[in-house]
């Protein structure tokens, strides 16, 4: 059988006939959920997402469910929500697909998930280089107010709560909830220190606060209408639902797929129809730039749920937060980023590296140094001037940041790097041996 | 002479300001406002800001230094931003780079001298399957292989040289 897509989330995106207005979406059933969703006691809301085991998909894969109940109740203070549309982890596209293409499902989702906490203001946080998708969300919550579905008694109801969409400035770190949240209160987005400052109880105004992946509450409204058993039914246990993988690079057909209950190679290999003519997959950054690298003719050892050992290939990993867990990776942001055999490994360790150097918000030594000092020894192993020790150096300083930090992008830069060498050691002390100015087949990968 | 926004910025402003909870909190949205009219944020529109927001300039100012989306100098009349992290640069980014800075006569991280271009390197823009992309203004150019610059080169120099930029979706 075909392998195919599970849409969910993207049932109506690509649809030529669909719109982004109002009564596009109503015509597909849009609202009718947020409706049904006043009648209901919030908790009972609650208890259905947390039952549909649905989890984070911003990176961590948190349980939703689990982070709701989390949720300091007992304050008397106001409840905030926070959308996260930072995107910013390199390889991830899909949050730009459900605001360009659906913007009313995203706020049917935050409209209910803000009923379910008892939330009075929501907010979008939307990074500054999607202008288009602010002004899409805008001219939706619009439509979506002059028909009673955000703002003063929603559907009717003595519920109210209003949205604001507020943009960010161009910094990565802004997608870490608490440094996004410093930002929405009008400061340098440095990250908070963990505890005390969990957003669940001391987030935006020290108040209890909620921050949650455009996808996930994009997935709201489908778990209400379908309930919570039958959404259980897509995926399968513990990684319900279906998630949007985007792959890009040197695949046949980079893009965006909704899938569930497939492997990685059913995804590259018949979705993306496999590597470009005449060439060989060979690395994979399998959740975003941040996540460690996998090889692509690598074998995997796991148990079989009977606790039999087993070995598998990149091809039989599941494609799921579980099933790339058990290869040594994360699945992140859904971010596939593809590599074949034309490519220099180095170089494109270096490439990731110079992002996470610029990124670093700068608030903790070891991040804010260690990074642009791995930013210089891979461009300097690149470029022909490789030292001695730079390749033990840089492995054993990369270790010594994450964790150390206050947030965790620490591990953004130990990740890459230490996987990239444990996994082509031959092939990158190959290269610092050479001396030679580096350059991938078709393309540089960094800075001159 | 003293910093003036058109009166309709300042009403906008107003309104957004008056939706957050704390005023403070409208700081980065009030900074876009006065960067989108003005191009650039002047010392004297961190002052104006302080004092709407009941803020020291410092606050506004540290925000300001922060993030790269916010200028000290001028951007030019079209701003356009190549995406250089790995999905892009895997398809040729660097390349695209270049050839817009031949083209653009104009080098990659400035404005060009009459001030009509900006050019920079962007990190990853949320559009990597459809890599190289390019930033040019508001609109998203995908696909920006060597062979297909032509139509946003075209577009750039039109937008720069004062004709009305040509609508797109994205
Ligand atoms: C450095 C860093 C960057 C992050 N960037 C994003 C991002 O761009 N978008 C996002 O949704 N989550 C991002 N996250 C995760 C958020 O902190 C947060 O866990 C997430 O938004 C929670 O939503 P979820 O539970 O629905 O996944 C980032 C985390 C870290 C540490
Ligand atoms: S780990 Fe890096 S990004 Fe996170 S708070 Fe520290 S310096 Fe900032
Ligand atoms: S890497 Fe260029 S848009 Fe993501």
């Amino acid at each position: 059988m075909p392998v195919t897509e599970t849409r969910l989330l993207l049932k109506h995106a690509d649809d030529p006939a669909y719109g982004i207005d109002l009564a596009s979406y109503e015509k597909v059933g849009g609202y009718e959920m947020l409706k049904k969703a006043v009648g209901l006691k919030p908790e009972d809301i609650r208890t259905e997402i947390k039952n549909s085991g649905l989890r984070g998909r911003g990176g961590a894969g948190f349980p939703c469910g689990v982070k709701w109940d989390l949720v300091d109740r007992k304050s008397g203070k106001p409840i905030y929500l926070i959308v996260n549309c930072d995107e910013s982890e390199p390889g991830t596209f899909k949050d730009r697909q459900l605001v360009h293409k659906d913007p009313h499902q995203l706020i049917e989702g935050v409209m209910i998930s803000a009923f379910a906490n008892n939330v009075a203001l929501a907010f979008i946080y939307i990074r500054e280089e999607m202008p288009k998708g602010a002004k899409i969300l805008n001219q939706a919550i619009e439509e979506a107010r002059a028909k009673g579905y955000v703002g003063a008694n929603i559907c009717g109801s003595s519920y109210s709560c209003d949205i604001i969409v507020h943009r960010g400035a161009g910094a990565y770190i802004c997608g870490e909830e608490t440094g996004l949240i410093e930002s929405m209160e009008g400061k340098r987005a440095y990250p908070r220190i963990k505890p005390p400052f969990f957003p669940a109880v001391l987030g935006l105004y020290q108040c209890p606060t909620i921050v949650n992946n455009v996808e996930t509450l994009c997935n709201v409204p489908h778990i209400l209408r379908m309930g919570a058993a039958e959404y259980c039914k897509i995926g399968r246990n513990n990684n319900t639902g279906t998630r949007i993988w985007c792959v890009s690079g040197q695949v046949q057909r980079p893009g965006y797929y909704e899938v569930a209950g497939i492997t990685f190679g059913q995804l590259l290999n018949d979705i993306c129809g496999g590597p470009l003519p005449g060439r060989k997959f060979k690395a994979i950054v399998p959740g975003g730039g941040s996540s460690k690298i996998l090889r692509y003719d690598e074998k995997f050892k796991g148990k079989k749920p009977d606790g039999t050992p087993h070995e598998f290939t990149f091809d039989e990993i599941p494609l799921d937060f579980d099933g790339i867990a058990s290869a040594g990776s994360m699945s992140g942001s859904g971010a596939v980023i593809v590599m074949d055999d034309s490519v220099d490994i180095m170089e494109a360790l270096a490439n990731l590296v110079a992002f996470y150097a610029h990124e670093s918000c700068g608030q903790c030594t070891p991040c804010r140094e260690g990074s642009l000092w791995a930013k210089k020894m891979t461009h300097r192993m690149c470029g022909g001037e490789a030292r001695e020790r730079d390749l033990t150096t840089l492995y054993d300083m990369a270790g010594n940041i994450g964790g150390r930090t206050v947030c965790p992008m620490g591990f953004s830069t130990t990740w890459p790097v230490q996987s990239y060498i444990d996994k082509f050691r031959p092939e990158i002390e190959a290269k610092t041996r050479e001396n030679r100015l580096g350059m991938s087949r078709d393309a540089r990968l960094i800075e001159k | 002479m003293a910093f003036q926004l058109k009166p309709e910025t300042v009403e906008k402003i107003d309104r957004m300001i008056a939706r957050y909870p704390q005023k403070r909190s409208a700081l980065m949205m009030v900074l876009h406002e006065i960067q989108e009219e003005k191009r650039v944020i002047s010392n004297e529109a961190i002052e104006w800001v302080a004092a709407r927001l009941e803020l020291q300039p410092i606050n506004v100012l540290e925000v300001v230094t922060f993030f790269p989306s916010y200028r000290q100098k001028p951007i030019g009349k079209v701003w356009v931003r190549v995406c250089r992290t790995l999905s892009c640069a895997l398809m040729g980014g660097y390349k695209t780079g270049e050839i817009l800075e031949k083209e653009l006569g104009c080098k990659m991280g400035h404005t060009s001298d009459d001030g009509s271009v900006t050019l920079e390197y962007a990190e990853c823009l949320a559009a990597c399957g459809t890599g190289p992309v390019a930033l040019v203004d508001e609109d998203l150019f995908e696909n920006l292989t060597p062979d297909k610059l032509g139509p946003v080169i075209a577009e750039i120099k039109k937008r720069a040289a004062g004709g009305t930029p040509t609508p797109t979706k994205n």
